[in-house]
């Protein structure tokens, strides 16, 4: 690698473009919305410049807090079932024989290409009232309710009343599963890949089960891959806005909502400035354990 | 011949690993497949099929605000990716090439618009333009989006260098090329597949927006998903599938030559991040 010194010119004419295009619209902005922060909103909705906590304050009154802890904890669900769902498949990518592999992952990554709203509004089509999944309940319930007929039970099932699926908190969880998913599998996958798979061969004719062999040599030694998966999913669930507008129901608001409508139709843009910092404070809290764990586990040998 | 039975490790060929996949996938795939399916489905309710139709396409393409939308996002989409290339592949160049001061502080700095939540950059965005009291349009949605593609194209620039051998630019200086001919005959050739790579990435990018847009865009600037989106919350409609499969047909068809030119290129264990 050349010393910028070195190449002077041909560092700044490469370097000094691109940052200035992030200071000036992106980073200036974030500084904008950190100062609003402090600030006070006008009788009119204006953002007057101050020096309050107030808005802060005001972040962790109880209403506010319900909604940022709700938040947190359809974060965690949506992360923990997505690891429940995506690991399995990492781990049968990772040691799928090659012919199979590419076409697998491009299977995975495909949907994350798909735009985020159409895939989060394909949702409604499958959980409302007559969408696809109560219309294959209904299929099999009549399927059912014929067989026991037919062997002359009494009409036990009753008659079918489709579930209420789509605008509330599990559609949220659905809709952020799905967005998520291929966040999770494809790090996992990257670290399981090039894992020594002696160690688990070794394992596994020791004597240890496959339940064994996993919990204590798979899973420890992907335990990077897998922290930078829960992580980015969780990131990526905590600050939401499309799915619960489009999924959920009148209760599933989460912080990207109420960040939206401070700077809607609520006007306060100083209290929405303050939440935004709340989240992208949680989100660099959460990138600074991942950096710590990747330091700390890459001097490690295994 | 006796059937082979599976190592312990080969999970794939166990059946009920398989049947973990095969859900995996049908959770994954259904709702799009059933949304394309449904697009081309003769019946307004649109839950039995009812045969096929194209009266939908006919009828969305026909839709003036639609087609203004699907417009608006070509332009956004068009001036965002080529300004975001040029500037991307130079700051990805520049990265793999310079040592400077507090460089990992700058990396992680030109990083950010990837890894914060797509609200807070969007509210940013709003809060920096009224402040300057510029009208939200094109133009500032144009602007929103070159930010945040610029560093993804970065990153595809600086992956496909780290594979780049020195010393081929060694011998172009040595045998009297100057560092412009340096850079166009020997450099840029091999980071052509980068920047191709970079650039349908920042296109994809733009194309799909909907968070950071919604908050950039005026009156009269809609685009596509934000067009889409008011439709959706309208109601459910054969016409919003059309117009949705559509822009799903131009980014599948946009990631699948990009990963081709990955693939091909070889750097990239075939992972577009």
């Amino acid at each position: 690698m050349e010393n910028w010194r070195d190449n002077k010119l041909v560092a700044a004419i490469l370097l000094v473009p691109a940052s200035a295009w992030i200071l000036i619209f992106f980073t200036l902005p974030l500084a904008i919305v950190w100062v609003y922060s402090f600030g006070e909103r006008g009788p009119q909705g204006q953002t007057l410049l101050a020096f309050t906590l107030d808005n802060y304050v005001r972040a962790l009154e109880l209403i506010h807090l319900g909604i940022l802890w709700k938040s947190v904890w359809t974060a965690a669900v949506a992360t923990l079932i997505c690891f429940a769902m995506g690991f399995p498949v990492a781990l049968g990518i990772a040691f799928a024989p090659a012919r199979f592999k590419n076409l697998l992952l491009l299977l995975v990554i495909l949907p994350f290409w798909t735009n985020l709203l159409i895939r989060t509004y394909a949702w409604i089509a499958v959980l409302r009232t007559r969408g696809f999944l109560n219309f294959g309940l209904e299929w099999g319930h009549g399927k059912l309710d014929t067989m026991f007929s037919f062997a002359g039970l009494p009409d036990i099932m009753g008659t079918f009343e489709p579930l209420a699926l789509l605008y509330n908190h599990s559609a949220v969880v659905i809709g952020l599963v799905y967005v998520a998913l291929p966040f999770l599998v494809l790090p996992i996958y990257a670290t399981l890949e090039k894992l020594d798979r002696s160690l688990m061969e070794a394992s596994l004719d020791l004597g240890a089960g496959q339940w064994r062999t996993m919990a204590s040599i798979t899973i420890p030694l992907a335990f990077p891959g897998i922290l930078s998966g829960l992580m980015l999913v969780f990131i990526l669930s905590l600050g939401t806005y499309l799915t619960p507008v489009l999924l959920g129901g009148t209760n599933s608001m989460m912080i990207g909502n109420l960040i939206a409508q401070e700077f809607g139709p609520a006007r306060d843009w100083p209290f929405g400035s303050a939440l935004s910092f709340l989240l992208l404070y949680i989100t660099f809290i959460i990138l600074w354990i991942r950096a710590m764990v990747a330091s700390r586990s890459k001097g490690v040998s295994y | 011949m006796r059937k082979v039975r599976p190592t312990p490790l080969e999970y794939t060929r166990k059946k009920w690993f398989q049947l973990v996949l095969l859900l995996n996938f049908i959770f994954l795939y259904f709702p799009i497949v059933a949304l394309i399916a449904f697009s081309f489905n003769n019946s307004r309710r649109n839950i039995t099929w009812k045969g096929f139709t194209l009266k939908y396409y006919v009828k969305a393409f026909h839709n003036e605000s639609l087609f203004d939308a699907f417009l608006n996002s070509l332009i956004v989409a068009g001036i965002s990716t080529a300004v975001s290339t040029v500037l991307g592949a130079m700051l990805g160049l520049a990265l793999y090439r310079f040592k400077f001061p507090a460089k990992n502080a700058f990396d992680g700095w030109i990083h950010l618009p990837i890894i914060i939540p797509e609200i807070c950059m969007g509210v940013a965005m709003l809060a920096f333009f009224s402040r300057l009291n510029i009208t939200l349009g094109l133009f500032t949605i144009t602007v929103s989006h070159i930010a945040f593609s610029l560093p993804f194209v970065a990153v595809v620039v600086r992956a496909r260098m780290a594979g780049f051998d020195h010393s081929l630019e060694e011998a172009a200086r040595d045998l009297g090329a100057n560092q412009w001919q340096t850079f166009k005959d020997v450099t840029l050739p091999y980071m052509m597949p980068g920047i191709v790579a970079g650039a349908l990435l920042a296109l994809t990018l733009s194309l799909d927006d909907f968070v950071i847009t919604f908050f950039t865009s005026g009156p009269g600037s809609t685009t596509l998903p934000i067009k889409i989106f008011s439709m959706v919350r309208f109601s459910v409609t054969p016409e919003v599938n059309a117009a949705s499969t559509v822009l799903i047909a131009i980014t599948l068809i946009l990631t699948v030559v990009t990963m081709t030119i990955q693939a091909r290129s070889g750097k990239n264990k075939g992972l577009p991040l």
